[in-house]
């Protein structure tokens, strides 16, 4: 039945406040979701005060000063710092979205910093990602052809049919939409969730693969693809601007295409 | 989201059982009938709307033209069978083990077509009766 209670270690308890350095005047507090896995105890959320007149303007700035200079435990992913290698996505100030990308003037108040909803979480602000992984490998998002490629080398491709392709290739795998989907909170184990329909939809989208039929075979199912009811977290959550909403549309009148 | 000691392999787990192959017939009734139900609804609301204040053989009388009695019918059959989908929807959304899933189901869809059946022969009752 419909989950009423909340699992263990869910809910998070006040933790240790990180006062700003005397004499810093500009000053931002930044409440950070906090959970050891050895310890046992429920997750805490941590208060650090953070003087910005020191602090680069992003969140992530924020975070890793915080983690450079504060509090050395924090646990939390990022690599290129400037939004396309997807590491950092998390929860803040209500909303998915990459830490690189989101401005700390932009949050009122206290920044609320948690990881990405309803992911098993390994330590801090890192979710753990191997079933959404695992759900991306089993779309299987390589080209799937049975002629040979050209002699000539490339697979050609008209200037329009790769005009289908925009809008679905700039996915970065954050999966700041998939985390955002109440469909997929309640039935992640079975429903592929916004961004590896995006994903499948890139493929089939992609006039140069031959596995297009099988494609749709593999996501006609109410659970896999028919989840989706147009919620529209994902499209309003995207932090590269993607619609996975409609590309999750244009999947579904596919399937109603071939019928009919 | 899954069990403890699941040992098969994440590839595994998220292929599950496969594709059910199955999903767009639900899906395509679903929008057909909602979108049915638009003109349906209106002329419902709007009839009955002009009905207020009448006696009840001001609505036999209504009800035994058989345009009346002909939309009344669809709109009753229509009317179900897209409750029965979205309910059947809603259950599998929130309803996580599989055998209260489906007995859920199993009870809407049951519950649904006895009301249809129930409203759609009273229609007929009333029209066809003396």
């Amino acid at each position: 039945m419909v989950e009423f209670t909340l699992p263990k270690n869910s809910k998070p308890t006040k933790g240790k406040t990180y006062p700003a350095p005397s004499g810093a005047t500009n000053v931002k507090r930044f409440d950070v979701y906090r959970f050891d896995p050895d310890s046992g105890a429920n997750p805490r959320i941590d208060s650090y005060d953070v003087d910005l007149n020191t602090c680069g303007p992003m969140v992530l700035d924020a975070l890793l000063k915080i983690k450079d200079e504060v509090d050395q435990t924090l646990a939390l992913r990022r690599s290129c710092r400037e939004g396309i290698c997807g590491s950092c996505s998390m929860n803040i100030d209500g909303g998915n979205t990459l830490a690189c990308l989101k401005p700390i003037e932009e949050c009122k108040g206290a920044v609320k910093v948690y990881p990405l909803p309803h992911m098993p979480v390994i330590k801090d602000l890192v979710p753990d990602l191997t079933h959404v992984y695992a759900q991306y490998e089993s779309i299987e998002p390589w080209m799937k052809n049975d002629t040979q490629p050209p002699s000539s080398g490339e697979r050609l491709q008209s200037p329009e049919e790769r005009e289908k392709l925009d809008g679905l290739w700039e996915c970065i795998l954050c999966f700041c939409c998939t985390t955002s989907c109440p469909s997929y909170w309640w039935n992640g184990d079975r429903y592929l969730g916004p961004a590896i329909l995006l994903q499948a939809a890139r493929w089939i989208n992609d006039s140069r693969d031959e596995a297009t039929g099988e494609r749709l075979d593999n996501l006609e199912d109410p659970f896999r693809l028919y989840r989706c009811h147009t919620i529209m977290n994902c499209t309003n959550t995207c932090p590269k601007g993607l619609n996975p909403a409609k590309a999750i549309a244009d999947i579904k009148m596919k399937m109603v295409e071939r019928a009919g | 989201m899954f069990e403890a000691h699941n040992l098969r392999t994440p590839l595994g787990r998220a292929r599950g059982l496969g594709s059910a192959k199955d999903g767009l017939h639900h899906w395509w009734i679903q929008r057909l009938t909602a979108l049915a139900l638009i003109p349906l609804t209106v002329w419902f609301v709007a009839s009955i709307v002009g009905l207020v204040g009448g006696s009840y053989d001001d609505v036999r009388l209504w009800l035994k033209g058989p345009v009346n009695a002909t939309v009344m019918v669809l709109f009753l059959g229509v009317a179900l069978h897209h409750a029965h989908l979205g309910v059947q929807v809603v259950l599998e959304d929130y309803v996580a083990s599989h055998g209260l899933r489906v007995a859920s189901v199993i009870i809407v869809k049951f519950i649904c077509y006895g009301l249809a059946a129930l409203g759609i022969v009273s229609t007929l009752v009333v029209t066809f009766g003396a």
